[in-house]
């Protein structure tokens, strides 16, 4: 089978038990390395993301994220296992599988700050076959789509972090790649910024059916704001993966709605916790409203819930639904897998 | 597929390969040959400093009562410039290159990392050797001296051999530097001042001995100074050895370290990959 015919109609991304293991060096002497101690980066991990999804990988510093991009960019060898781009496998077809890729990290320097933002961008063109002409009407297009139209001359050394950022963004998708892999994108940059890219890369997408991204990123309500589905990544291993709603409906034990009240009285609670269906009600005072918050055994129980309130002389300004959020579902996953890993290691003990 | 297809196939994906390698080694000696012209604090460092040194050497000759010899000086300047290129912009380069991420970005990209070091070969070439015509033309002025060549061609050819050779040797060091990180510095400063020392740059290579001038021949500007100083002053003899075996071993010296540079550049690209040196700046 043959590189060409391998990925027909694979998926944009697949790792099947991948693990890395990096061995530290106490020491060096050419051509060899001293015993050091060993790190699992990863420990079997295995995703599919299909062609045309924007993926996130969420994870702690350290949980293996940057790893597994290394792997699929072919900066890496992974230990064991098998990983695949675009059903091309990163160990044998690594020049074909860089012609479908680009990749930009978080607080990323690269190039050279005495060019201008276009020669750089042209450069990088160049390391890719693009013939100059196209290169330069691409940049154009690029830059105007970042709202950096008028810093195409500007040298890179003066550029702030997020035009920086903005520019890094043109240099990885002048090549015009399939699969786009972004390790942090927005690390320290400011709130607009952060926007102008996240936009971007959303509108990039839906340019062109079949583009992929796999992001990574610390911020949970850039992967809720962006993403298909996305997995959590502990101490290399993929503790949950699926669509963030499914992620937060699978995290939520009980219906939690909130309701605010005109007035307040203290038989209201005692009510509440008497009606059918309640779990638990809690009313909170702010700013001259009461709020009250309810979990039930079933979203089914509201109507109950609202008429206990009604039937107690209660009258109810507004309602809503509590949903749990990427964070929560990420702190819940991610703090579980933490516990039960030292309850296993006092075990040990 | 018939033969003729699956030949024409080949032709065409070797042509395709090339020109993508043509347009990376374009690309990567750009910034190399602007930042000559936007840097204007080079021509203190890379024109004025080395003068200094040529003058203060030329005195020495003249003082001798040989100034004769500050022609050997003046040409052991400017050939200097292109040492000091090869040491710093290529073999410690693919060091530096990892330090910003742009290694990471070379090595993603189709291209082969070989274009993209002969990029900066060629980009460090073109802007060496406006620097060393300069130190060229203002040593020649202050000691006037006068250059009487025996064979253009030869001349060039040298030229051109021990620009490969040498500049295939900074490729070289370049991959096998990324073994090393932090230990690339102290490396630099030690092969610097010796290097120059024994390659003769101020003065004929012969003076050394067989032994020692033997040695440093595998430094390719060793032989092409030897051998473009015959070219410009016969009259003064001094030569290490007759210009045709010269031409031959820097001939010879280009081919070993343009395979050198491939094998050392795959072989280290494999190592990185499995011990996760390509982009782990901490190691």
């Amino acid at each position: 089978m043959t590189a060409a015919h391998m990925h027909a109609d694979s998926p944009a991304i697949q790792t099947i038990d991948v693990r890395r293991v990096y061995k530290s060096r106490s020491g060096f002497t050419f051509g060899g390395q001293k015993a050091g101690k060993s790190v699992t980066a990863l420990d079997g991990v295995s995703l599919t993301i299909q062609k045309g999804e924007l993926f996130g990988l969420l994870g702690r510093n350290g949980a293996g994220k940057t790893t597994l991009i290394k792997i699929l960019t072919t900066l890496l060898a992974p230990t064991s296992g098998e990983a695949y781009v675009d059903g091309l496998d990163v160990n044998k077809y690594v020049i074909p599988i860089r012609k479908k890729i680009a990749m930009v990290s978080g607080g990323e320097q690269s190039g050279y700050g005495i060019l201008t933002v276009r020669e750089q961008l042209w450069m990088f063109a160049q390391f890719y076959g693009v013939p100059s002409q196209a290169a330069h009407k691409k940049i154009d297009q690029l830059l105007e789509a970042v709202g950096l139209g008028d810093q195409a001359n500007q040298k890179v050394y003066a550029l702030s972090t997020g035009m920086r950022q903005r520019m890094n963004l043109c240099r990885a998708l002048v090549s015009d790649p399939e699969i786009l892999f972004l390790d942090e994108p927005t690390v320290g940059l400011d709130v607009e910024a952060s926007r102008i890219v996240r936009n971007y890369v959303r509108s990039w997408m839906q340019e062109q059916r079949g583009r992929t991204v796999l992001l990574t990123t610390h911020y949970m309500f850039e992967a809720d704001e962006l993403c298909d589905r996305v997995a959590i990544i502990n101490h290399g291993q993929i503790v949950a993966q699926g669509e963030t709603d499914d992620l937060k409906k699978g995290l939520q034990e009980h219906a939690r709605f909130q309701f605010e009240l005109a007035e307040w009285a203290p038989a209201f609670e005692e009510e509440l916790k008497q009606s059918r269906g309640v779990v638990s009600a809690q009313s909170m005072h702010q700013k001259g409203k009461v709020s009250v918050q309810i979990a039930l055994e079933n979203e089914e129980y509201i109507t109950s819930a609202m008429q206990t309130i009604s039937s107690a002389g209660g009258h109810v300004l507004t309602l809503r639904r509590i949903e749990p959020t990427l964070e929560e579902v990420f702190m819940r996953l991610v703090g579980t897998a933490d516990d039960e890993k030292s309850a296993g290691e006092d075990e040990e003990k | 597929m018939e033969p003729a297809q699956q030949q024409n196939l080949k032709t065409s994906q070797w042509r395709e390969s090339l020109r993508l390698g043509w347009r990376t080694l374009i690309g990567r000696a750009y910034p190399r040959i602007v930042s000559a012209a936007r840097e204007p604090d080079w021509v203190f460092y890379e024109v004025a400093l080395p003068v200094l040194q040529v003058i203060a050497f030329g005195f020495v000759y003249k003082s001798l009562g040989r100034p004769q010899y500050t022609g050997f000086v003046v040409l052991g300047g400017a050939m200097l410039a292109f040492w000091t290129n090869v040491l710093w912009s290529m073999a410690g380069q693919l060091h530096w290159e990892r330090q910003t991420g742009n290694l990471e970005l070379y090595l993603m990209a189709p291209s082969s990392m070989l274009w993209i070091l002969a990029g900066m070969a060629f980009g460090g070439m073109v802007a060496t050797l406006f620097r060393s015509i300069v130190i060229l033309l203002i040593g020649s002025l202050i000691f006037g001296v006068t250059y009487q060549i025996v064979s253009a061609p030869l001349l060039i050819l040298i030229f051109i051999l021990t620009m490969v050779a040498l500049y295939g040797l900074g490729s070289m060091l370049s991959s096998l530097y990324l073994m090393y990180n932090r230990e690339v510095w102290a490396i630099q400063e030690v092969m610097q001042d010796p290097i120059s020392l024994i390659t003769g740059f101020y003065f004929p290579v012969r003076a050394l001995g067989g032994i020692i001038g033997g040695l440093a021949s595998v430094i390719p500007l060793t032989l092409g100074l030897d051998g473009m100083r015959q070219m410009l002053f016969p009259q003064l003899g001094q030569s290490f050895l007759p210009p045709g075996i010269e031409i031959a071993i820097l001939g010879v010296l280009a081919l070993l370290f343009l395979v050198g540079a491939s094998w050392s550049l795959t072989y280290i690209e494999k190592l990185a990959k499995i011990e996760g040196r390509l982009s782990l700046k901490w190691q």
